[in-house]
């Protein structure tokens, strides 16, 4: 597997990544297979119709893991790549995506994945989706994420999101169907700055008795940046659904927080939080009394609220 | 040595001039406990604000070791040695009790080490370091959360602003330790604690009664608390001001 300096710093900031992986991988770099490994429980294959990958995960494989990082330092690049995972029963896996941008050049490089998870019954996993983007280019770092999970019974799926830097501009879709007993749980974290834009937009079903759902989302927009968080969840069965937007202003930053809940069951449990607002003054005073400037303190308090 | 010379502190309320802090004169001198006492509303908190820095005299200087620091930020004043444990602590979301302390202390304490201001206001570490300081937290865990990092600074002068006030099920028996201890540990170190507390008063070497923005009275423990039993318009306890 070749990687230049570049793309060695992109693995790392989106997979924790220092060379390849333990378990099973695949590295796409520049719209190009990198590298690939499949273990005895874990199978990746091209697909044939589209760009992409089939990920099938045996029944009852445990604390193994998947690596598909992303990479792109190709000015003008567009890509649109579609990512299965079948996830066999009863197993417990964590699975690492993530996408990182360098554009140094003129053009716009976008990289759209879409990623569908098929969760067999009592299965668990743990996604980690990170984004990131660099470069002193004019074109625009472009990640369009859409993520679609299937949940059968009693599954639990623990999503997080991570887009802390660099990437202008987002649209991230991601909807959920969940069978009687089934977990999600997202946790988002945002930050955008520049002239950046993000736009969020979860649609979670849950559709068999005593599923739930726990979508929260963390976010900071300074400067003149703008965020959308349109989290909806659907209560079609005695169930428990929560979503939190709770997200902080700098600047000129803009947040539209759109809470959603729709409740068809008289047992469905809905609830949404959102809080929109700039640093409190009294944090920033206790932490220069306790010797910060006030930009340290500043400092300290979005990187713990993101943490 | 701290000293306010003819400090006042005045605010607009609907356009019209409120007096809080009045012509002050005060000197903490180093190595000295001093209790500012006094009714609810008397000015006690906004002394404290004021030497912190985190509200500005609208006239006079404060001198802290001979530097004029009335026009110094709260930063600047708390590199030279200036400590505040609030009255209210200040909750954070994401912020977890190790990362305060270790901001407060400067260094990059390891849970031992941490575990030696938790444990001074009686909170194990292991149960404490990686808990968020948010809602989560009682009040009372807050506010002796609050006073550790005030110990980790390890400060000149630390003020206290009613550090009794939401003590739940920790006696005060433990916080007049915390101060002796102080006291002991670090002689040179001056201690100004604002409280009511009958308690609080006793262990002063000097206390300043604070009435109406004004200083009425001050003296030594054994010239002033006598008086003060008598007054109760001073020793009844605190309301929120």
């Amino acid at each position: 597997m070749k990687l230049d300096e570049i793309q060695k710093r992109l693995l790392l900031e989106v997979a924790d990544l220092h060379s390849v992986p333990e378990g099973a991988y695949n590295i796409r770099s520049n719209s190009e297979a990198a590298g690939r490994r499949s273990t005895a429980n874990i199978e990746i294959t091209s697909k044939t119709d589209v760009s992409g990958i089939d990920v099938r995960i045996k029944p009852g494989t445990k604390n193994e893991s998947v690596h598909i990082p992303v990479v792109l330092t190709q000015t003008g690049l567009k890509e649109v790549v579609y990512n299965d995972f079948y996830i066999g029963e009863d197993c417990d896996v964590v699975i690492v995506a993530g996408c990182g941008i360098d554009n140094c050049g003129n053009q716009d490089a976008e990289h759209d994945g879409i990623h569908r998870f098929f969760v067999g019954k009592n299965a668990r996993v743990k996604y980690v989706e990170k984004h990131y983007g660099s470069g002193s280019g004019t074109g625009k770092r472009i990640l369009n994420p859409g993520t679609e999970v299937y949940q059968e019974e009693g599954s639990t799926v623990e999503m997080e999101m991570v887009q802390i830097k660099g990437v202008d501009d987002t649209v991230r879709t991601t909807m959920a169907k969940l069978a009687a007993g089934a977990k999600l749980i997202v946790r988002e974290r945002l930050m955008t700055h520049g002239s950046q834009r993000a736009v969020s937009t979860y649609a979670v079903e849950l559709d068999g008795k005593d599923s739930s759902a726990d979508v929260v989302s963390r976010s900071v927009a300074r400067e003149n940046s703008y965020q959308k968080f349109d989290a909806k969840i659907i209560g079609n069965a005695p169930c428990h659904g929560h979503t939190e937007c709770d997200s902080i202003i700098m600047e000129n930053g803009r947040i539209l927080a759109v809470p959603g809940l729709e409740a068809n069951d008289i047992d469905a449990t809905l609830v949404h939080e959102a809080a929109i607002g700039k640093i409190a003054g009294d944090q920033i005073i206790k932490l220069m009394t306790l010797g910060l400037t006030e930009a340290e303190a500043e400092e300290q308090i979005i990187n713990g609220f993101l943490r | 040595m701290l000293e306010m010379k003819n400090v006042s502190f005045t605010v607009s309320v609907d356009g019209t001039d409120k007096h809080i802090i009045k012509n002050v004169d005060l000197t903490i001198p180093d190595g000295r406990l001093v209790v500012i006492t006094g009714p609810n509303g008397g000015g006690k908190s906004t002394v404290a604000r004021l030497i912190t820095g985190i509200e500005r005299v609208t006239e006079g200087r404060i001198i802290y070791n001979g530097a004029d620091i009335t026009d110094m930020s709260v930063s600047e004043r708390a590199k030279l040695g200036i400590a505040f444990a609030f009255q209210q602590p200040v909750r954070f979301k994401g912020l977890n009790v190790l990362d305060l302390i270790r901001l407060a202390s400067g260094r990059r304490l390891n849970v031992a080490d941490s575990c030696e201001y938790l444990s001074a206001v009686g909170l194990c570490a292991r149960d404490y370091i990686d808990r968020e300081v948010n809602s989560s937290l009682s009040g009372g865990e807050l506010k002796r959360i609050e006073i550790a990092t005030v110990l980790a600074r390890g400060a000149a002068l630390s003020i206290f602003d009613e550090p009794e006030a939401g003590i739940d099920l920790w006696s005060f028996k433990n916080l007049i330790d915390v101060f002796e201890r102080m006291r002991r540990t670090a002689a040179d170190r001056s201690i100004v604690i604002i409280s009511h507390q009958e308690r609080i008063l006793s262990i002063a070497d000097e206390i300043i009664v604070l009435k109406d923005g004004k200083i009425e009275r001050r003296g030594s423990r054994d010239e002033v608390f006598p008086e003060l039993l008598r007054s109760p318009d001073v020793t009844q306890p605190c309301v929120r001001q």
